[in-house]
């Protein structure tokens, strides 16, 4: 549905990306992941046709960015990180014009506005100005406008920021439905997010693709060792030691909580330990209260890989 | 043309929803109508002196004794006030980050352009328009020729639109109001003055180059009564030109 090649985009001496290179298949939701100024922002500008590549090419939905950009711009709805609205308008106002500038037929627009103030759940506020709606709202009014043409391909900038709790759990559910129907990439620097939400991730440091892969895929591929967290009521002080011996431990932390010692054993990978750990803390009398397995959360892969990048780059 | 209308029609939505358009009309209204208000005032105690003198009943020109003067002061009020109407049209949409929508939406630039143009045309002519009791008024109580006042409104219409077609180039630069109403302003009166150095170059072969390139004379011939295809060519290239130009920064602002 995507096809992106060798994007670069230069302002001046400054790089904002180097050589992107990704697919998207029809029907699924694809993160970009990066800290703030990572180029996630200057990559969805190029392929909403706002701004051109220094080099390289892209397609959406089979049109060329550059040759074909009205093609392209008919089949995106496009979500900026701070969404574009008339705060003297009221929402249906907003939204009819949005209806007309996106090229949608006259005996279309009733039908497509009901559509989208449904699906975002406006309709109750679709007389008032937008000016006097809340962030949450506003945001929804966004994700409307992003929508009402029914694109093929949606791309949202930060979709969640400056959303409360309950707000952001709304709009991940409203994301989630949209896959199948619709290709989306969004982008985030919330790790969570995107493992809430997406089948695959791109993550992104200095304008570079660091990694591409699938949250789940993405932890276990940079895991390096097994880390389990035991936490004993009764520990005796040769404990750690008498951990250490079991076949396959490498190391052995603890550290103490308010439920007891918490013991983290690092094991090799491909055999999993707990069951032999946990028979030995019961055998042995420690009193076992928790044993968990650690799994490499994608807060600890991305800050794994862009730190790998940035030392690679001072060597 | 469809995305166009569009453009203007929402153009037009916001300028009416907000006091914009009705303040800078009910300026308008306010200045030119107490400007006229004098003028006419001057002129029936000069014709009363007039007819104390001769002992009969003048006969005045009041196209030329009221409403030249009052064409006059329309231009250097429009010069003021249409800056004020064009400086937020590309400013503001850059400022709140809409420009945005509209670049990634399916609409040619040229349609953001002239979307935006037309939409100030059609509240400048609505302005125009409310002016139009001045030779109605005189028509009513004494007796003027019609033409040359439709003449001069042409002549002031297409002046009002060198004015928009500059303040919107103005407004495509920046993304502060402020600046972009300040060059707009600064533009168009510089348009107005060069006729000035005219005057007093005249003798130099740059004189009459100069006088050319003056917007103000380009206006006085319509205001006396006459249309000339030069002076339409002149109006109507500054317009294209400035709507060009207007396209090209867009369009460049892209690329940095």
């Amino acid at each position: 549905m995507i096809h992106v090649q060798n994007l670069t985009k230069r302002y001046g001496d400054l790089t904002a990306i180097e050589d992107v290179s990704f697919d998207v298949q029809k029907g699924e939701i694809l993160a970009f992941l990066g800290p703030n100024g990572a180029g996630k922002t200057t990559t969805m500008r190029i392929l909403t046709c706002f701004m051109p590549a220094s080099s390289g090419s892209a397609s959406v939905a089979g049109f060329d960015i550059f040759d074909q950009p009205q093609e392209v711009k008919k089949r995106i709805g496009y979500l900026p990180e701070s969404p574009p609205l008339y705060t003297e308008m009221t929402v249906t106002e907003y939204l009819t014009f949005i209806s007309k500038i996106k090229g949608i037929e006259r005996r279309d627009r009733t039908q497509a506005l009901a559509r989208v103030l449904e699906r975002c759940a406006l309709t109750e506020v679709r007389r008032r100005l937008i000016g006097n709606l809340s962030r949450g709202y506003r945001q929804r009014v966004g994700l409307a406008q992003a929508l009402i043409h029914n694109p093929e391909v949606l791309i949202l900038d930060e979709p969640t920021t400056g959303l409360d709790p309950k707000q952001i759990i709304e709009m991940r559910q409203v994301i989630k439905e949209l896959a199948g129907q619709h290709t989306v990439i969004l982008s985030t620097h919330i790790l969570p997010e995107a493992t809430a939400v997406c089948q695959r991730v791109i993550i992104i440091h200095e304008g570079r693709i660091v990694a591409v892969d699938t949250p789940d895929r993405l932890s276990a591929q940079l895991r390096q060792s097994d880390k389990i967290r035991m936490t004993l009521k009764t520990p005796l002080p040769e404990t750690a030691d008498a951990l250490k011996i079991v076949p396959g431990v490498l190391s052995v932390f603890h550290e103490p909580s308010p439920d007891g010692q918490v013991f983290i054993v690092e094991c090799d990978l491909g055999r999993d330990h707990r069951a032999e750990l946990a028979s030995l803390a019961v055998h042995r009398g420690w009193g076992l209260v928790e044993l968990t397995a650690v799994k490499l959360s994608l807060e600890d892969v991305f800050l794994k890989l862009t730190q790998e990048e940035t030392k690679e780059a001072a060597a | 043309m469809k995305s166009t209308l569009a453009i203007a029609g929402k153009e037009l939505r916001v300028l009416f929803t907000s006091p914009m358009a009705y303040v800078v009309t009910a300026v308008f209204i306010l200045i030119t109508g107490y400007l006229y208000y004098n003028i006419v005032l001057f002129a029936s105690t000069q014709s009363m002196q007039i007819m104390r003198a001769q002992g009969a009943l003048p006969k005045i020109n009041l196209n030329d004794l009221i409403f030249r003067p009052t064409f006059h002061n329309m231009a250097v009020i429009l010069m003021l006030t249409l800056p004020l109407l064009t400086m937020r049209l590309l400013a503001e949409e850059k400022k709140i980050k809409t420009m945005e929508l509209l670049m990634t939406s399916p609409v040619p630039l040229l349609a953001i352009v002239l979307g935006k143009y037309i939409a100030t045309m059609v509240v400048f002519t609505f302005m125009l328009a409310l002016t139009g009791y001045m030779p109605l008024l005189m028509w009513y109580y004494g007796s003027i020729q019609w033409m040359p006042i439709l003449t001069g409104y042409l002549g002031i219409w297409l002046l009002g639109g060198v004015f928009i077609a500059v303040g919107l180039l103005a407004s495509s630069l920046t993304e502060n109001q402020i600046i972009a109403g300040f060059i707009g302003f600064g533009a168009v009166l510089i348009l107005w003055l060069i006729g000035w150095l005219s005057q007093t170059m005249a003798d130099s072969p740059l004189g009459p180059f100069l006088a050319y390139l003056s917007i103000g004379e380009h206006t006085e011939n319509f205001i006396k009564g006459m249309i000339d295809t030069g002076d339409l060519v002149y109006q109507a290239s500054l317009i294209v030109l400035g709507l060009f130009i207007t396209h090209r920064i867009m369009e460049s602002q892209r690329w940095k």
